[in-house]
């Protein structure tokens, strides 16, 4: 990490040591293993998406203005997040983790959502063990709630450190990489979206 | 008092077997003799400093390879028991039950914690000295990678007497796996055991990826590096991609069975199908994640002792990249008689066939390097000559069960438990042991004995080919799978004593290379030179055993073969003297395996279901996960002087 | 390998434009396809190609626009992520074809 480099002085300061360069590209290789964990996810939602076994259907769940609050909130949040990366390539520590804590509010209101909207579906008798159609929403959606809220104690751990130590080469690798966590997790909601509440106002 | 006696007596532990109670107690005896032996020579601290807590890929690598020899030793009483089981008709040593729990845990243990962290363990001892890296992109990582798996494989292994042992098969196919059908903790430990390990191989396979793209020698272009390393890196891709969809199905049954969710039950919607669909989504590419380390390790192995370059190099890069994506869509293959109808599976038929194209390609790789070489017949180039036929017969009887109408005759007979032995054990096996004789001095400084290595190969290749060849014919006579015994009028009992024998004799050959592992370690010769065989590759550039920093100076390549390009140009002499720098290492960490300590806490509690257990092990791992965050770790810098030393003594500059 | 410093620099000293034109195209894509399942009357199948394909533009938002995946190891990121979603679709689609 106290390796310097050859790379001229405008390479970021993620990139700018060993350490960040392989730790960012690992990343990247493990968001292709997160892309497959997540396809099989959306694989057994369409598989099932018929088998509501007398249960509620879609069509009795899915609330317009719910989830499209629920988009409106993580798509901004990834572009909050991509101004804190913005910022963190400025190396301006106080924008950096202005733009954060904004994202982290919107995360927050989004999972808030999200449960709001389980406890209701439990509320209609849409449980997790009715019918093979609801187990399959409720692990896909469910997962990708967890890796949102797994990302929220992330940031605020980097936050923490960014605070405490200033913008370093080893609190701009963490925070580019919570940040392309963060992006990615926009990626896959946009699919949830897509497939599961779009599709499922048509069919 | 006595609601909780009786519930560990009858709930609990596994009562009522005389050879659980001889496990119980092996178990207990083994345990106070690691204590009091550990302690007796005051040796806790040489272990918990110098093993327990290491981050050295080649102690990692070492580690790995001991614990899959003992799960070899695991799997192989399980199959020794089978064998005597079905030695004649109706026979009851073994009870249908205990058959069924003794198949799962042999397939189950093979695959997944013999055979994958076999060569996991070869690929950490010999990949980062191949391409001249001071250690693995995330040594950290690695640590947390070993030590899943070693508490996955234990958190399997107690099932045999805690709770009660898996007994749906190394499958787990579904319904007969869900919690209706097989009540119990057996398949939970199945799932959590697997689920746990997986997540430890998923992190490898980055880690591996990392390190091959992003740190090799100087000069190593991708097209320079040693045929293992690349196979490692294909087989790496593989894991990256394969994996995640075991974790999601194990995910998802567990779901099923603690949860009450109906991904794969035959009620409310389930489709047990799923299951079998995803399950070999991964299960088909794990094929190849354990075959393509074994195919690099038999081409540097026969490269090296015909003391020649490697026939069609290109061509072999590129028939593994074919491999890496063709295994991926064969899935099928696996389940044709499920039903998916003739479109899927003739699709599947075909592109199984296809994969056999780049693999052909490769045998005749090897065959045309030795052709018009002076080949040594050492023990390492031994297992790698006898791979090639033993091999070409599982490969050929492959290709007849991806017929997917004949396949209809094959599906689960002893046929088909013969071919896929026949690509196990003589390419995943045979090159373990391969790999192993052949980097055996680079671990531990001395060889292995040649002699007492070549019983152990007659032996066992002997033994294994006794073993497997008549269940091909036990299978056409319609003997079937995971049957615990058969009635006497079938005429299947000699060719099944015949197999049995053969079972026995690869027994001996495993016990005597035990004994040499123990009599090479006190008379072996003493590898004083680093380079034992006339190697080609850079692992051979180094000492042996390899130093903490593996090599004082790093390596510039210019070539294939990059270790003996330099002989040859006798650069070795300029290489060894140039200037010395301080080496940067990272630190020890505890914290891997007390992380692997909360897994395993939180795999336990819900395999019993106990969910507070469960979220407890959950916690204490996001707070070690939470520290390590916090800590601010910049390694260490061994200085020149002490790496000059070392050097001096290896005797390798003046 | 390579190391792309153009991309890496520019477009961060100011105004964050890029950031900016990504979050519009991403509501844009976003209430287009709300719009074409709520008000356009098309069949099933269209329905679900276009929504779909907005999504496919959605995500090269977020990998060009705010990932920065074309930055550093480009190619091989790129091969990573692109491996993974070709992946995603055989699995996807294969265990549909192969259940029903």
């Amino acid at each position: 990490m106290s390796q310097s480099n050859s790379l001229n002085q405008h390479t970021p300061l993620e990139y700018s040591t060993e350490d960040g360069r392989l730790k960012i590209f690992g990343f990247w290789v493990f968001l292709g293993a997160e892309i497959i964990l997540f396809s099989c996810l959306f694989a057994s939602y369409m598989v099932y998406l018929h088998r509501t076994a007398g249960g509620p259907t879609p069509d009795d769940l899915y609330d317009v203005k719910e989830f499209m609050i629920e988009t409106f909130l993580l798509l901004t949040s990834s572009f909050t997040c991509g101004l804190g990366t913005h910022e963190l390539r400025r190396q301006n520590k106080m924008g950096v983790i202005i733009w954060f804590i904004i994202t982290l509010i919107l995360g927050l209101g989004f999972v808030g959502m999200e449960i709001h909207e389980f406890v209701d579906y439990v509320g209609e008798g849409a449980k997790l063990t009715t019918s093979a159609f609801l187990t399959s929403f409720f692990t896909l959606v469910g997962t990708h709630g967890c890796h949102v809220s797994l990302g929220i104690l992330w940031i605020i751990g980097i936050l923490i450190q960014t605070a405490r130590t200033g913008i370093n080469a080893v609190t701009a690798r963490k925070l580019f990489i919570v940040g392309l966590y963060w992006h990615f997790l926009d990626v896959v909601w946009v699919f949830i979206f897509t497939v599961v509440y779009l599709t499922g106002m048509v069919l | 008092m006595s609601n909780i006696k009786d519930y560990l007596l009858h709930d609990f532990f596994v009562t009522g077997e005389p050879m659980i109670y001889m496990a119980d107690v092996s178990i207990v005896l083994v345990t106070i003799a690691i204590v009091v032996v550990l302690t007796y020579f005051k040796k806790w601290k040489w272990l918990w400093k110098d093993w327990l807590t290491t981050v050295d890929h080649k102690k990692i690598g070492i580690m790995y390879i001991l614990a899959a020899l003992a799960m070899l030793f695991r799997g192989g009483i399980d199959a020794l028991l089978m064998r005597v089981q079905l030695s004649a008709p109706n026979l009851h040593f073994l009870d249908a039950q205990h058959y069924n729990e003794i198949f799962t845990t042999h397939g189950t243990i093979m695959i997944l914690f013999m055979a994958m962290p076999f060569l996991i363990g070869l690929i950490n001892v010999a990949m980062p000295l191949q391409i001249g890296a001071r250690d693995v992109a995330f040594p950290y990582l690695n640590a947390i990678s070993f030590w899943l798996f070693f508490v996955g494989a234990m958190l399997f292994n107690l099932s045999f007497v805690i709770g009660g042992s898996p007994d749906a098969g190394w499958t787990s196919y579904t319904p007969l796996a869900e919690k209706s059908l097989d009540p119990g903790v057996g398949e939970n430990y199945y799932l959590l055991g697997l689920q746990l390990a997986g997540i430890g191989t998923l992190a490898s396979g980055v880690n591996f990826a990392v390190t091959i793209i992003k740190m090799r020698a100087p000069g190593m272009t991708l097209m320079r590096m040693p045929m293992f390393t690349w196979s490692t890196l294909i087989t790496s891709i593989i894991i990256v991609f394969a994996f995640p969809v075991l974790t999601v199905a194990l995910a998802m049954l567990t779901i099923d069975r603690v949860f009450g969710g109906h991904f794969f039950t035959a009620t409310a919607g389930g489709e047990p199908m799923m299951w079998a669909n995803l399950f070999w989504i991964w299960g088909h590419p794990e094929v190849y994640i354990v075959i393509l380390p074994a195919f690099g390790i038999f081409s540097d192995i026969i490269s090296t002792f015909s003391g020649k370059k490697l026939f069609g190099y290109n061509v072999m890069v590129y028939s593994m990249v074919a491999i890496s994506v063709l295994s991926f869509l064969v899935w099928v293959h696996h389940f044709f008689t499920m039903g998916s109808g003739a479109a899927v599976n003739s699709v599947f038929g075909i592109s199984t066939m296809a994969i056999s194209i780049p693999t052909g390609v490769k045998i005749f790789n090897w065959l045309l390097t030795m052709y018009r070489s002076r080949i040594k017949f050492t023990v390492a180039n031994l297992w790698s000559l006898a791979f090639i036929p033993n091999f070409v017969i599982g490969g050929i009887t492959g290709v007849m069960l991806a017929v997917a109408a004949a396949d209809y005759q094959y599906h689960n007979s002893y046929f088909l438990i013969a071919h896929f032995h026949n690509v196990l054990i003589a390419g995943t096996v045979f090159s373990c042991f391969a790999g192993l004789t052949y980097w055996w001095p680079k671990m531990f400084g001395h060889v292995l004995n040649e002699r007492l290595g070549k019983w152990t190969f007659w032996i066992f290749v002997i033994g294994y080919n006794i073993c497997f060849l008549p269940q091909y014919w036990l299978g056409f006579m319609g003997m079937t799978r995971r049957t615990y015994t058969y009635a006497s009028g079938l005429g299947w009992m000699p060719l099944n004593v015949i197999s049995t024998v053969g079972g026995f004799l690869m027994g001996i050959g495993f016990i005597i290379m035990v004994y040499n592992i123990y009599y090479s370690a006190r008379y072996g010769e003493r590898d004083t030179t680093g380079d034992p065989w006339d190697g080609r590759t850079l692992e051979w550039a180094t000492t042996s055993p390899a130093a903490e920093y593996n090599f004082a100076t790093v390596p510039e390549v210019e070539d294939i073969d990059a270790f003996y390009d330099m002989k040859k140009k006798n650069k070795v002499k300029e290489w060894l003297n140039k200037p010395i720098k301080d080496i940067h290492m990272p630190n020890n960490s505890g914290r891997p395996i007390i992380m692997a300590g909360f897994f395993f806490v939180a795999g336990f509690g819900l395999t019993f279901e106990w969910i507070w257990l469960a979220i407890a092990g959950l916690v204490g791992v996001f707070i070690t996960m939470v520290l390590r965050s916090f800590e601010i770790d910049n390694g260490h810098h061994i200085h020149k002087e002490e790496v000059e030393r070392t050097e001096r003594e290896a005797g390798r500059i003046s | 390998m390579q190391t792309d410093h153009s991309t890496t620099s520019h477009g961060h000293e100011g105004f964050p434009w890029k950031h900016v034109i990504g979050f519009i195209l991403s509501l844009i894509l976003t209430v287009a396809a709300l719009w074409i399942v709520v008000s356009l009357s098309l069949s099933v199948t269209l329905t679900i190609t276009f929504i779909l394909i907005l999504a496919i533009f959605q995500v090269l938002v977020q990998l060009l626009f705010f990932m920065h995946i074309t930055e550093h190891e480009g190619a091989y990121q790129i091969i990573a992520i692109f491996f993974g979603i070709f992946l995603a679709a055989v699995f996807v689609y294969g265990s549909i074809w192969i259940i029903y």
